[in-house]
């Protein structure tokens, strides 16, 4: 196993175990987001129709308070240029991609237990369905959001600008996603939301085919 | 000369199809060749077409051009590839704008409030979002070249997107607009409600405001271009 993008995860994960930045400040995030709705929410009984949204909000801003991290970091510690001369774009994205697929898919299994734990209305009666949402999320989430923090981390690293040009670009996935989370808490059944499953399946497509072909023109200065 | 002979022939066109859209009258069963027939459920509503969706037409026309230039920009780098997108882009963000006042003013009238979350305020509202985030990555960047390459690969990547706005979005989600998956007493508009006049003004007002786009975006282009030479020669 010692082909380039997965030792570039590797340095990536070492890295990231050393310092904690990341992981740290998304497990702080997720807390923060669920309890200001806990705390907003009270003692009220809220509708079914809420929680499936209230979860990809709290999936998409914990999204971005971390996902920047694998491209700004570089460019922060100089090593841009570096990573340049050892490796080619295709390469540098794979490996900054399973780094953030790998970060999603953590980060969103925690959300997901909290927050079937703390809401009640929470109830998945289709959980297949909300299992194939959930992956097919999580991937688009990463691919969308790793190739901005591309963009973000050439355009000086602004840090409010990532939300800003993520939100545009991930609407289409979140609205998507909530419409299937409300299926599986409703109990729709497969055949009747096949439509909104091959949308998903289109946008992840879609998004690596334009991220691998675009890669290359942010990378290279 | 040429010019001119445009020019006139736009004015022209513009202040007919204004005039025939504001004052055709809408009537039962028309007979006469400047009366509209009556859609149920739009009645005098159904007269925004004329104006609305040139607008929405025109904004994403305008996107379309931007990121057909932010693709000719990466392809050869030319600098002049990106003013004209940056130009269409000025002019998208003006006609979406447009686009979202006059029909969430239309909504006031035909749906009793003026935003309400329809598939397609959602897609004109995310199309604005793009726009808004386009230009703040634009004024981000002070680096002429990286500005450039950053912004058309931005356009590049919203473009993509832009499909599931308009044309599955709208499809999936249930909506009051008119065309829409579940709209049965509008029914497309378009298609087959409208008859053979309304469908020529409504045609040919699309082609005006489309002449009128291109007009203004060789104007916007032009400006832009000489704002550059004379900033060149200012500096060197």
């Amino acid at each position: 196993m010692s082909s380039k993008p997965y030792s570039l995860f590797l340095k990536d994960f070492r890295s990231e175990l050393r310092t904690r930045y990341a992981i740290n400040s998304l497990a702080m995030f997720i807390i923060v987001a669920i309890s200001v709705i806990l705390f907003s929410i009270g003692n009220e009984k809220i509708n079914e129709n809420l929680t499936a949204g209230l979860f990809w909000v709290v999936i998409f801003f914990t999204a971005m308070s971390g996902l920047a991290r694998v491209f700004v970091s570089e460019e922060e510690r100089g090593t841009t240029m570096t990573l340049q001369l050892v490796a080619s774009p295709s390469t540098v994205f794979t490996g900054k991609l399973i780094f953030n697929l790998v970060l999603v898919f953590c980060m969103n299994t925690v959300i997901a237990l909290l927050y079937s734990a703390l809401f009640d209305a929470f109830v998945l009666r289709n959980f297949a369905l909300f299992l194939y949402t959930f992956i097919l999320g999580n991937i688009g989430l990463a691919i969308a959001s790793t190739i901005i923090a591309a963009i973000i981390s050439k355009a000086g690293a602004k840090g409010t600008l990532y939300p800003v040009l993520s939100f545009p670009i991930l609407l289409p996935l979140i609205l998507t996603a909530v419409q299937l989370t409300l299926f599986s808490i409703d109990g729709t059944t497969f055949e009747k939301s096949i439509f909104e499953l091959a949308v998903v399946i289109c946008y992840d497509v879609i998004m690596l085919t334009a991220s691998y072909m675009l890669f290359d023109f942010i990378w290279k200065d | 000369m040429k010019s001119i002979a445009w020019k006139v022939f736009l004015f022209l066109l513009l202040a007919f199809v204004s005039v025939a859209g504001i004052a055709f009258p809408i009537v039962e069963n028309p007979t006469h060749w400047y009366e509209f027939p009556n859609i149920p459920g739009l009645e005098q509503n159904a007269k925004i077409i004329f104006f609305h969706v040139p607008t929405a037409w025109l904004t994403v026309i305008a996107f379309l051009m931007s990121t057909i230039y932010s693709f000719r920009y990466l392809k050869r780098k030319d600098p002049d590839d990106d003013i004209k997108s940056y130009a269409a882009a000025q002019l998208g963000i003006i006609f979406c704008i447009l686009a979202t006042v006059t029909g969430s003013i239309w909504s006031k009238f035909a749906w009793g409030s003026f935003w309400s979350w329809d598939p397609r305020q959602s897609s004109i509202f995310a199309l604005l979002l793009i726009y808004g985030a386009w230009f703040a990555l634009r004024s981000s960047i002070e680096n002429e070249e990286k500005r450039a390459t950053l912004s058309a690969v931005y356009a590049i990547i919203a473009f993509v997107t832009v499909p599931f706005f308009i044309f599955i979005m709208p499809r999936i989600m249930t909506g009051l607009h008119p065309g829409s998956a579940d709209d049965t007493n509008a029914g497309p508009v378009v298609d087959f409600k409208m008859n053979a006049n309304m469908m020529l003004i409504f045609y040919l007002s699309l082609i005006g405001f489309t002449i009128l786009y291109f007009w203004m975006w060789k104007l916007g282009y032009k400006s832009l271009m000489f704002k550059e030479r004379i900033n060149k020669q200012l500096r060197g």
